[in-house]
């Protein structure tokens, strides 16, 4: 067992007992959602908490599906689809923290 | 859990009492303030704090947050220089701490902090109040550096501001430029490295070209800078030579480097700069000095500061490598290559901020990663920008991602990127202030 699946299990093991509901830690700290979460809070800056954009000119990721983001960010780190900032971010992730990002916005508030 | 470390948690965790042990790491009674509650406190209610203070609740909303912040209003630095440039007012980008209070549940004190008695966990108000912590985090900004330039001193902000604190100090340089006549000298001395918002002087050198042109357009610009180059500064005058004529003989701009640029002496009274290594002096009708920085001052009143005068932290958790439970975020910290900027302070925030979560409930902190933006506008319709990534390294230091981030391309449009900024500023102060 390593360290993290230990502290991990241990943990929801805790959680339950003190009823409280298992997801709110494996989310807070789950392999995939931990990345996602992490990478998807760095977006907010630019697009609003929870993806969310109180702005017209950057759009809120919220409002996208899951494939969507996934595809959208491939493209831009693939340069096949041109942007001005996206396309200089998306190169700075893998695309297994892409389609962790993506969960994160497809499932946070929903 | 403060003070219980991995290893004890592992033992308590691994061993035949798991839940005896981990209601322990959980809901740990903490001995320092007598609490059984997690209890976080955060100094300093700008991009750092206010993220920090939010995130931690949204993370785990039963963690008892306190924000300690001496000012009812926040004006933010980004979008200040647009202030100068007559492109907003100051209250657009001044926000409250009402939603901070009401809606996310943070106690928010307004109070200066006196002394941080770190030994005992607790922060100590100058109202006389006592707040104790499991965890504290010190996001106190820059302080200046009043010693480095002979003739200028605190109590000169008055006649020559900095304007490198977003508020009043915005509002008096308006005024002053506002007020000077037609066919005046601006003259304005950036910083030497490392400072808050490295490409913000040339922001506001573009801002104010602006404002000069619509309004004074006799008017000249000169930048007497302490270094040799400065960020952004291909794209900066590539727009300086699209909009106000840089490099021809009626530029309205020019840029000084050091040596020769490098202010050492100011006569207050006069408005006269002195630089280079032949002290030439250069009279000012409206003088503008952003002095050397470092950290906040509570930062090294508590020995949160090495020699260098900023604070040393771990990127994982940006817990204090000096003081334990004590995490500083921001400006004040050592953050290079990720740069002193309200993106950044942003950013590293979150990650602190979940790192305490974790580490309050006796999780080891998970792997971080960071992002920076920093736009700048050069006129109305005129943005630039440079962009980053950054994860930790395997020496644990924080690194750029390898392929990404960059300037603005050369041919890219001005003008998404002007929207971008303005909207990048809307979505971030609500992002912390909402």
């Amino acid at each position: 067992m390593t360290l993290k699946s230990l502290i991990t299990t241990t943990s929801i093991a805790v959680c339950s007992l003190m009823g409280l509901h298992s997801i709110a830690f494996a989310d807070s700290h789950g392999g995939a959602n931990h990345m996602g979460r992490t990478i998807g809070v760095s977006c907010a800056g630019c697009h609003g908490t929870d993806g969310v954009s109180h702005s017209p000119h950057l759009r809120s990721i919220s409002e996208l599906s899951e494939e969507k983001i996934v595809t959208a960010l491939k493209k831009f780190k693939s340069g096949e689809r041109k942007g001005s900032i996206m396309n200089r971010i998306a190169k700075g992730y893998t695309d297994e923290q892409i389609t962790a990002v993506a969960h994160y916005f497809a499932t946070v508030n929903k | 859990m403060n003070k219980l470390n991995r290893r004890d948690f592992l033992r308590l965790a691994g061993g035949a009492s798991v839940v005896s042990g981990l209601s322990l790491a959980g809901c740990a009674s903490n001995p320092k303030t007598g609490s059984s509650s997690k209890k976080v406190v955060v100094i300093g209610g700008g991009f750092g704090g206010g993220t920090a203070a939010k995130y931690i609740k949204k993370f785990d909303p039963s963690v008892d947050v306190t924000l300690i912040e001496y000012q009812k209003t926040y004006t933010t630095c980004p979008g200040s220089n647009w202030v100068l440039g007559g492109l907003k007012d100051l209250k657009s980008i001044t926000h409250t701490y009402d939603a901070m209070k009401n809606k996310h549940g943070v106690n928010v004190i307004h109070g200066w902090v006196s002394v941080i008695d770190a030994e005992n966990q607790k922060v100590q108000l100058s109202s006389g109040e006592s707040i104790g912590y499991d965890r504290l985090i010190v996001s106190p900004g820059i302080d200046f550096k009043f010693d480095t330039i002979e003739g200028y001193s605190e109590k000169d902000v008055g006649s020559v501001p900095h304007a490198w604190k977003a508020g009043p100090q915005t509002t008096l340089l308006r005024n002053q430029l506002v007020a000077m006549p037609d066919g005046g000298t601006f003259v304005i001395a950036p910083p030497p490295n490392p400072f808050r918002c490295p490409p913000g002087p040339y922001e506001r050198v573009s801002m104010v070209a602006h404002y000069f042109k619509q309004h004074k357009p006799k008017s000249k610009i000169l930048v007497l800078d302490a270094k040799p180059k400065f960020s952004k500064q291909k794209l900066f005058m590539k727009g300086w030579e699209d909009l106000y004529g840089y490099g021809t003989d009626n530029s309205m701009i020019e840029w000084v480097g050091a040596p020769d640029g490098k202010v050492t002496k100011v006569d207050v009274k006069t408005k006269t700069a002195y630089a280079g290594d032949l002290e030439e002096a250069v009279k000012a009708d409206v003088l503008n000095i952003i002095p050397a920085q470092k950290a906040g001052s509570i930062a090294a009143a508590t020995g949160l500061t090495n020699d260098s005068g900023w604070c040393p932290v771990d990127p994982k958790t940006w817990e204090s490598t000096l003081i334990p439970n004590v995490h500083v975020i921001g400006d004040s910290a050592i953050q290079s290559p990720l740069p002193k900027s309200g993106y950044a302070a942003n950013s590293e925030a979150k990650v602190c901020a979940a790192a305490i979560v974790d580490l309050l409930n006796g999780r080891e902190p998970g792997e971080p990663s960071w992002v920076n933006t920093c736009y700048s506008l050069v006129g109305p319709k005129y943005g630039i920008s440079v962009a980053m990534v950054y994860d930790l390294t395997k020496e644990g230091k924080i690194g750029k991602v390898k392929g990404s981030g960059g300037l603005t391309a050369m041919d890219a449009s001005r003008r998404k990127e002007a929207n971008y900024s303005e909207n990048w500023l809307i979505n971030i102060s609500n992002d912390i202030f909402g």
